[in-house]
């Protein structure tokens, strides 16, 4: 019966990943062919049509984690804690995605392919501490004690990321960045805004579509194991 | 008084710091470790480009934090044996003052490697500390409370998967970001003879995290042991 809740979810989830999938490549047509070229950066500004939405779904992935580690330690339902997971996994891919165009877009623009400045490094140790969530769950064969102590890290991140952003903004106001970093933030002209916003939201699209998957994939293991271990016993 | 929360803190700390006194085997390979950072610190460097005083703040800071991270583990090890945590945790004692304890024996344990470190430090690297030392104390208990916490309340957890050893620097050092550039950034100005005040903006920093991560680590210790 759960299983086929599971499989129908599973349906549910391939429809409107898929869809995102169609609507990305429209946006790339929109963005490669239908949007004005930026006047100082030329064709690499192109890049944050995939830069920036990346960014807002790896970091939505990951507030979702937080929001339901906390959640989870305080209602203890196995559910929230799969969901956690699921969407910590989802916001790596989408931080390897953002962490990938950020220097290629870098080298053009900044001529650096790396900069320590308060975004990118508390975006990095975010990224870095999800892959340290991961590699806990990997370490804990309780399900439950996994639950446990993946929460804990999930709670410790959304407190340290405030706080990683403001030192590195603090460190970078002592020591001001190269003038090439302050060549200003773009302000949008309307045709690139919607283009942005449609990707945003495309992504966020696809967002929910890989978590559902994952989640999914999840629980049809769980049911799976179950199913063994009933097999042996 | 024995079950309050102090009273079961001071035991469990005290308990910690006589084992640890009575082999001495995490304190001397902290204090071994420590030096060694140093002295590498000390060669990892053009010396007629970066003098000994540019490179100072941030070798200090790096041989603490690392040194401390080979301790933290040992706290919550020492209860793995013949499953002791498990005896600490039925005794009708309050969890937070476990942690507290754990937390207490911790800071016993990074103050005296720091302290010991400090002089050998301004030896190696030919600084003069003392003119600035008690500002320079304030800012390294400062820097440490915070880690210690998040260390002692990750040990917890880590000494209870696979690799363990493994496990805890790489869920500690993002917590050691903040504290770390906070402190390098205080401990040099210190050192170059600029007054405290210059740096109110990083101590308020230093501050907040300390009681920020203090507050969440008392109030998650919960959620990492009960069985």
């Amino acid at each position: 019966m759960e299983r086929n809740v599971a499989v129908r979810s599973l349906t549910r989830g391939w429809a409107l990943t898929l869809s995102a999938l169609l609507g990305l490549a429209l946006v790339y047509v929109r963005a490669a062919l239908f949007t004005p070229i930026e006047g100082t950066q030329g064709p690499a500004q192109k890049i944050f049509y995939v830069h920036v939405p990346s960014a807002w779904a790896s970091l939505l992935a990951f507030a979702v984690t937080g929001v339901l580690s906390l959640l989870y330690l305080r209602r203890r339902e196995h559910k929230l804690d799969t969901i956690a997971d699921a969407s910590a996994e989802v916001g790596l891919v989408f931080g390897v995605v953002m962490l990938t165009t950020g220097p290629i877009w870098g080298k053009t623009i900044w001529g650096a392919w790396w900069a320590w400045d308060a975004k990118l490094t508390s975006t990095l140790f975010l990224f870095l501490l999800f892959v340290g969530y991961k590699v806990l769950r990997g370490a804990v064969v309780d399900p439950e004690t996994r639950a446990r102590f993946s929460a804990v890290i999930g709670i410790l991140a959304l407190v340290l990321v405030p706080f990683i952003y403001f030192s590195v903004l603090m460190f970078r106001t002592l020591h001001p960045a190269p003038p090439v970093l302050r060549a200003g933030a773009p302000t949008l002209p309307g045709a690139m805004l919607i283009t942005l916003l449609l990707s945003v939201l495309v992504f966020s699209v696809l967002y929910v579509g890989f978590l559902m998957l994952r989640y999914c994939l999840s629980v049809l293991r769980e049911l799976r194991e179950e199913e063994a271990a009933d097999g042996i016993s | 008084m024995a079950n309050s929360l102090w009273g079961t803190a001071v035991a469990v700390a005290a308990k910690d710091l006589r084992i640890e006194w009575r082999t001495k085997t995490a304190f001397a390979s902290s204090i071994v470790f420590a030096v060694l950072v140093l002295a590498v610190f000390y060669f990892s460097r053009d010396p007629s480009v970066v003098t000994e005083l540019d490179i100072a703040p941030a070798a200090l800071w790096v041989t603490f934090t690392f040194a401390a991270m080979l301790g933290l583990n040992r706290a919550f090890l020492l209860e793995k044996e013949n499953r002791a945590l498990d005896g600490l945790l039925l005794t009708p004692v309050p969890r937070t003052g476990i942690f507290l304890g754990k937390l207490l024996g911790n800071l016993g344990f990074v103050v005296v490697v720091e302290l010991i470190s400090l002089p050998l430090f301004a030896v190696f690297f030919n600084v003069r500390v003392l003119h600035a030392l008690p500002q320079l104390l304030a800012v390294t208990a400062m820097a440490t409370l915070a880690f210690v916490a998040v260390g002692t309340l990750l040990s917890a957890m880590v000494v209870r998967t696979r690799f363990a050893e493994l496990m805890l620097p790489i869920l500690l050092l993002p917590f050691l970001v903040p504290p770390i550039i906070g402190a390098v950034q205080t401990t040099a100005g210190i050192l170059a003879g600029r007054p405290l005040s210059d740096f109110a903006g990083w101590l308020r920093l230093l501050g907040a995290f300390d009681i920020a991560f203090v507050t969440v680590c008392f109030l998650l210790f919960e959620a990492t042991v009960e069985e």
